[in-house]
């Protein structure tokens, strides 16, 4: 604690950004539990940017906890693993979060196994080379935790002639609400060092940097007295959005990695707390991606917890276990107030990516009952980007697809600080959401 | 239990499609995009704490200058207002609600003299709104601020009237709080008397004759003048107020006051005969109520940083430049008018850098 207070001036950050009220109170300090096992779960065959996985099962087929019931469907894909003892189903469309239909293998859990894991060898990972850690990673199923989902072995497959001096482990967790990170943080500490050093074995980095908002100084101080010489805890400045990538880059090391370009360009690779703790898994016990801890929060469900749940286990399932919806319930949120989607309905399931259920008693002032804007020019001191939003949005607007690119649009990340200052209350990143669209449309048509 | 899936798989689906339905009513659910949460400021309280502060200095005025000056502000309200309901009517924006028009209304108010008749008050704020705003397409879209596009409307209409000043009368030198002076109700478009002794406000002593006027009064308002310019002291007080609530650029008025400070000193120093001191400059006419109630108009300034600063030197040395060589006194007005016009241009060339990019981007 002294540590992470004595240094609370002058903390590395980025330029702009906003102040939200963090509101981790009500679960930051409650431990992870194990979500118990439920009858149905329903997986997605593409969960995370890039392809579908491909089943590799079928309706009747009995799997394992920990099975591989879907292949990789490309190089940007990765496998999928049962995460209970139980049959296939069915392979189906089902509803996912965000209200697609998409094809999921649906599986009923045998309620009579007690659903010990069927784990397979731990890795040597010094024995493999760069091409079998890509594939084992592929395999496992695993993808960025923090809430893009995007394959980590992608990552990791660092072309010949590019180099990797510096690993950043992101444990910001600058979303308000979520402590899913912060409780792998605090009970997990060697976990998450130990896939710290996983990453600095497999990237040949030669340093390490663990990034963490300093308003988790049990967490900074958990993973301090077991870091290694060569890994750093870097308590940062809390700003949203601190645990952007690029933003999390220049507050450590400085450089500017901008629109089209990638962490590797300086050298570095960032991956989020989560996924090192589950590269752990995978490397030290054989455990493929089946579980993801997950923050249930909000002043609208009656039990707020941490959770360690089964990936596929449905949103009302969840919602059941931490007590249901209290009746003032409005809105229910997957992932967190800045960057999550609203959920028409809860019988989808949780995927990969989904770090928290936030379940509010209140909406936001919604865009009809916008006003004109008057130039504030808030949106511009909040761009963590350096953009200028109404002005994206003003041409956005007008439909002039030709003139989004100049006006840097593709720079625009969607953390959507712009429209949480916006005094007129104009949704800015949706209209530049929109943009993005007539742009890619444009382009098709060329 | 294992169901045999082959056998049953279809009910499997519909037990499923039923229970989360009706246990958890979702339909119930409101469906909005990110972010779900927001700051908390709104347009319609800014404009509102911009009117609370605008109507302290509404009272000051009435304290030097008596009822006519709270009645000259409503009637510049009142017709500021009319413009926007009749345009508004059938618009579902509801542009009337989010204050911006009474705001303007006040703002023209406190910028006319004191013994103005009430109905080229009303008129001149019904032309602010209209040719100022209204014709641009509403909040937002003009480029010159209504207020003053108000009151450019009457100096031109009504060059004499606009002209002629009187000392302060109000409860301050003894006067009635509530008497209203007649020349205050003259009948639209005849010929009005202006009403108590007329007298040249500081900025014209000082170019008929040479007169500094002191100090003193000049910071608490007593002395000759438009209705909220008078009292240096209040309107620094409201500018700390609006920085501190960050209710405007704070880089829009300190770039103004300090390049009319820097620039009357350095001319001061360099002919102390033909230009006023600094102080006088800065503390006299129009130029502080400006730089807090009009240079900080987010609608018609930049919103870039750099923007703020270039628009801010532009309007200082443009008061300057008109005081000391043009042909009125007081410059403010139109010294925010003429910068307001290169704000496009300002903006276009002050863009930020985005992350990543070495330089500005050059073509926004």
């Amino acid at each position: 604690m002294a540590f992470a207070r004595a240094s609370l001036k002058n903390l590395p950050s980025f330029r702009r950004g906003v102040h939200p009220p963090d509101a981790k109170a009500a679960t930051c300090g409650r431990p992870i539990e194990p979500m118990p096992f439920v009858s149905e779960y329903v997986l997605p065959l593409g969960q995370s940017i890039g392809a579908p996985s491909a089943p590799l099962v079928d309706p009747g087929d009995t799997v394992s906890r920990g099975q591989r019931i879907a292949a990789p469907g490309g190089f940007v894909s990765v496998a999928l693993h049962a995460p209970v003892k139980g049959v296939v189903t069915a392979i189906e469309p089902r509803p996912r979060a965000g209200g697609q239909i998409v094809p999921s293998i649906v599986l009923r859990a045998d309620p009579f196994s007690n659903q010990m894991p069927q784990l397979s060898e731990p890795l040597d990972l010094g024995s493999m080379d760069r091409d079998s850690v890509v594939s084992a990673v592929q395999n496992a199923g695993i993808v960025g935790l923090g809430g893009a989902a995007f394959p980590s072995h992608v990552k990791l497959a660092i072309p010949e002639e590019k180099r990797v001096r510096t690993v950043i482990v992101n444990g910001c967790e600058c979303e308000p609400y979520l402590t899913c990170d912060h409780r792998i943080m605090v009970e997990h500490p060697k976990e998450v060092i130990r896939g710290t050093e996983i990453l600095l074995k497999i990237s040949g980095a030669e340093q390490a940097f663990i990034g963490v908002e300093s308003n988790k100084p049990d967490a900074i101080e958990a993973l301090t007295s077991v870091a290694p010489d060569n890994v750093r805890v870097v308590p940062t400045a809390v700003k949203y959005p601190q645990g952007g990538e690029r933003m999390l880059i220049a507050a450590i090391l400085g450089p500017e990695v901008g629109a089209g370009g990638l962490p590797l360009d300086v050298e570095v690779l960032v991956n989020n707390v989560g996924t090192a703790f589950a590269l752990t898994n995978l490397f030290d016990k054989g455990q493929p991606l089946i579980d993801r801890v997950f923050t249930v929060t909000g002043p609208a469900i009656a039990e707020p917890k941490n959770l360690l749940v089964p990936i596929g286990t449905k949103i009302s399932d969840i919602v059941e276990h931490c007590g249901g919806l209290l009746p003032s319930a409005k809105q229910v949120v997957l992932g967190g107030p800045m960057m999550g989607l609203s959920l028409s309905r809860l019988d989808v399931p949780l995927v990969k990516g989904a770090s928290g259920l936030l379940c509010l008693d209140s909406v936001a002032p919604s865009s009809s009952e916008a006003f004109a804007c008057i130039r504030c020019a808030r949106c511009v001191s909040a761009c963590p980007m350096g953009l200028n939003p109404s002005r994206l949005t003003r041409i956005a607007e007008a439909g002039k697809a030709e003139d989004l690119p100049d006006a840097h649009i593709g720079s625009c990340f969607e953390c959507a600080s712009c429209s949480f200052v916006c005094p007129s209350g104009i949704p800015l990143v949706q209209w530049i959401r929109i943009g993005k669209t007539l742009v890619a449309e444009r382009r098709e048509e060329e | 239990m294992i169901p045999r899936v082959r056998e049953n798989g279809p009910q499997v689906e519909a037990e499923h499609a039923s229970d989360t339905l009706a246990t958890l009513e979702p339909e119930k659910l409101a469906i909005t995009s990110a972010p779900f949460i927001h700051e908390g400021s709104s347009t319609t309280r800014i404009m509102r704490e911009v009117l609370a502060l605008s109507l302290v200095v509404v009272l000051a005025s009435w304290w030097y200058f008596g009822i006519a000056a709270v009645l000259l502000v409503a009637a510049a309200t009142a017709g500021a207002v009319l413009p926007e309901l009749i345009a508004g009517w059938k618009d579902e924006r509801r542009s009337i609600k989010d204050g911006s028009a009474v705001l303007t209304g006040v703002l023209l108010g406190l910028t006319l003299p004191p013994g103005l008749p009430l109905w080229m008050a009303f008129l001149g704020g019904a032309a602010g709104i209209t040719l100022g705003k209204l014709l641009w397409g509403g909040l937002g879209n003009n480029v010159f601020n209504p207020a003053l596009v108000g009151r450019a409307f009457l100096q031109a209409a009504f060059p004499t009237a606009m002209t002629t000043w009187s000392s302060p009368s109000g409860p301050v030198a003894g006067g009635a709080a509530l008497a209203v002076p007649s020349g205050t109700l003259a009948p639209p478009l005849m010929q009005a008397n202006v009403d108590g002794v007329s007298a040249a406000t500081p900025l014209g002593l000082f170019k008929r004759d040479g007169t500094i006027t002191e100090l003193l009064p000049l910071l608490t308002g007593n002395t000759e003048g438009s209705l909220g310019e008078t009292s240096a002291l209040l309107l620094l007080l409201c500018g700390v107020w609006l920085v501190a609530r960050r209710l405007c650029d704070w880089r829009l008025p300190a770039s103004t006051l300090l390049t009319v400070f820097l620039a009357s000193l350095a001319l001061h120093v360099i002919a102390p005969g033909s230009y006023p001191p600094p102080l006088f400059m800065l503390l006299s006419g129009g130029i502080l109520f400006a730089a807090v109630f009009m240079v900080t108009d987010p609608v018609t300034t930049p919103t870039t940083a750099k923007g703020a600063w270039i628009f801010g030197i532009g309007v200082g040395l443009l008061v300057v430049l008109i005081r000391n060589h043009g042909g009125l006194p007081e410059g403010a007005m139109y010294a925010v008018l003429l910068m307001n016009a290169f704000v496009p241009h300002i903006e276009r060339r002050t863009q930020p850098r985005p992350f990543g990019f070495k330089a500005p981007p050059s073509n926004s």
